[in-house]
């Protein structure tokens, strides 16, 4: 069963009353790619500490007075986000372990594209200084010219490449 | 006065705050139908707009929001967090991120979402981020140099563009009603199935016509800071307004006195300030009177506020502004600077005035010269040196 998702213009403007009173309450706004750095820094760290810490990338990250990456803002607000989406599938009974796919695309080939975006978002957000959520929207919310910039980009780029890439979808 | 980051809140009770708004943050992402790739690849597709009605809504919902607050002084718009602008990069990155989310059908955070509750492909994107996170750690060097081209600084869209922030929003918001119709009209055509046909069409056509409404009071709206300074600028304003004015040979016994219940407040500008500053003082520009940070300063009510510029009017328009922002006992110093830097800290002839206590006025001035004067010495290798500590809050993915 399918049950209904929320009006999308109802669920927008909740989004931004929570965006909102992020930034009134802490001065910052939402994200999620900067968390997903967290746990990369936190996992090559516990691998190779040493080359971790020369990287001239990852090793701004680490050294004197700096805490773990595990104990930032982010990676709070996702595990968050994780608890808040598992209580909404609860509660609109759409808890379900499936794959889903356009009609034309099989399960391990929507996994090795699924794979593949992820590590284009990974790495585009680094670029950015962040993602859809921490660049685009909290950015646009305060009137940045990056989250403006970062937003155009993500997608005109996404409308430029989409027909190319339609049998994924339709 | 928000934000309450550092201030009211500590960095451990952030992490709190932090993960209450990522419940929201993550329920209302998956109310939303976030948690579908197949729901989020439509609007590529015109089959399905859900992300450009929520993206878009949210974003100027959370905009106004900020105007709003910052237009009645509730949050301080120079605190928050504006993540800064590297030019290319962020048209590189978006581009990279686009085809991402053509391909995956998930953006970071609705992947985190739909991973929660249990969809399959979720979690190999998130899977992927993390690799692509790794990867481009690892080959940073080759795009070292391009990382950190084109830096702006935390610039704002309608600096860049050069309108005002107010007409900048209500382009914004009728850009997204605009936008709003045009891809219902698609989505009906394109997809029988569509969400959008159950639309109460009277009910979003009032709430187009409300938001644009709000749009325009956005572009009448003036900025409040401006608008406060040329309010007590105006010759009328200040004609009408008494402020307290405090005699040169009175600050100067108090600054000899180094009486602790005094509060010079230069609002010259930096160079000058440096070039000679009276012992003690604060340099602040009318700007900073409206920052979170100087409220504790500038709020001992009994501490005298002796506001100093190079003349007595520029000092009646900073009192005044002080006092319209709620600040008492404050004071202009008689004549400016100048004057007073003529009357105490040069040695000019003194100017009989035929009262009997001329003698007593002309070899306090001579004692105040050479103190006030060892005391400015002395500043300059002390606390003229403390540069004041940045207190900005950090944030961005």
């Amino acid at each position: 069963m399918n049950t209904k998702y929320m009006n999308p213009y109802l669920a927008g403007f909740l989004l931004g009353i929570v965006l909102l009173a992020a930034i009134f309450v802490t001065g910052r706004g939402l994200g999620a790619s900067g968390a997903v750095k967290d746990v990369v820094l936190t996992t090559i760290h516990a691998v190779a500490p040493t080359h971790v810490e020369h990287s001239p990338f990852f090793g701004s990250y680490f050294g004197a007075g700096k805490e773990s990456p595990l104990k930032s803002w982010l990676v709070f607000e996702v595990i968050g986000v994780l608890i808040g989406a598992f209580i909404s599938g609860l509660v609109s009974d759409r808890l379900k372990v499936v794959t889903e796919a356009g009609p034309r695309v099989a399960p391990k080939l929507r996994w090795l594209f699924a794979l593949l975006g992820g590590a284009l978002f990974g790495a585009g957000a680094q670029f950015a200084r962040g993602c859809t959520s921490g660049a685009a929207l909290s950015g646009m919310a305060v009137l940045s010219t990056a989250g403006f910039i970062t937003m155009l980009a993500i997608f005109g780029t996404g409308y430029a490449v989409a027909f190319i890439f339609r049998k994924l979808w339709i | 006065m928000g934000p309450f980051v550092p201030d009211i809140i500590s960095d451990q009770l952030n992490l709190v705050v932090a993960l209450i708004i990522g419940i929201a943050f993550g329920f209302v992402l998956e109310q939303a139908g976030f948690s579908s790739s197949r729901r989020l690849a439509g609007v590529f597709y015109g089959y399905d707009f859900t992300v450009l009605r929520v993206f878009f809504t949210a974003a100027i919902t959370a905009m106004s929001g900020v105007l709003l607050l910052g237009y009645f002084g509730l949050l301080d718009t120079d605190v928050i967090y504006v993540n800064p602008t590297w030019l290319w990069p962020a048209v590189v990155g978006g581009a990279i991120m686009g085809i991402g989310f053509v391909l995956g059908g998930y953006c970071p955070g609705t992947s985190i979402c739909a991973m929660a509750i249990g969809k399959v492909d979720a979690t190999f994107f998130v899977g992927g981020g993390l690799l692509g996170v790794f990867a481009f750690g690892e080959m940073f060097p080759l795009y070292k140099d391009f990382f950190n081209t084109t830096a702006l600084g935390p610039a704002k869209v309608f600096d860049s563009l050069g309108i005002s922030g107010g007409l900048f929003a209500f382009i914004l918001i009728a850009v997204a009603v605009l936008a709003f119709a045009v891809t219902t009209i698609i989505e009906r055509k394109v997809n029988s199935a569509s969400l959008s046909r159950e639309f109460s069409l009277s009910k979003h056509r009032l709430a187009a016509i409300g938001v644009l409404a709000l749009g325009l009071v956005f572009v009448i709206l003036p900025e409040r800071k401006a608008h406060m300074i040329s309010t007590v600028s105006n010759a009328n304003y200040v004609a009408t307004h008494s402020v307290k004015v405090m005699p040169i040979d009175e600050l100067a016994f108090r600054i000899v006195d180094m009486e602790p219940n005094v509060l010079i407040v230069d609002v010259r500008n930096p160079d000058r300030f440096n070039k000679l500053a009276l012992p003690g003082s604060h340099n602040l520009s009318l700007h900073d009177f409206f920052s979170k940070d100087n409220n504790a300063l500038l709020s001992q009510r009994h501490v005298k506020k002796v506001l100093v510029a190079d003349e007595e009017a520029q000092e009646k328009v900073a009192c005044l502004l002080l006092q319209k922002l709620g600040y008492e006992n404050v004071l202009a110093l008689e004549g400016g600077l100048p004057r007073f830097k003529e009357t105490i800290l040069d040695s000019t002839a003194f100017v009989t005035t035929g009262s009997r206590w001329d003698s007593d006025v002309k070899s306090f001035r001579e004692t105040a010269r050479v103190e006030i004067a060892k005391m400015i010495e002395a500043g300059k290798h002390t606390a003229a040196k403390t540069v004041k500590a940045e207190k900005k809050i950090t944030g961005g993915c």
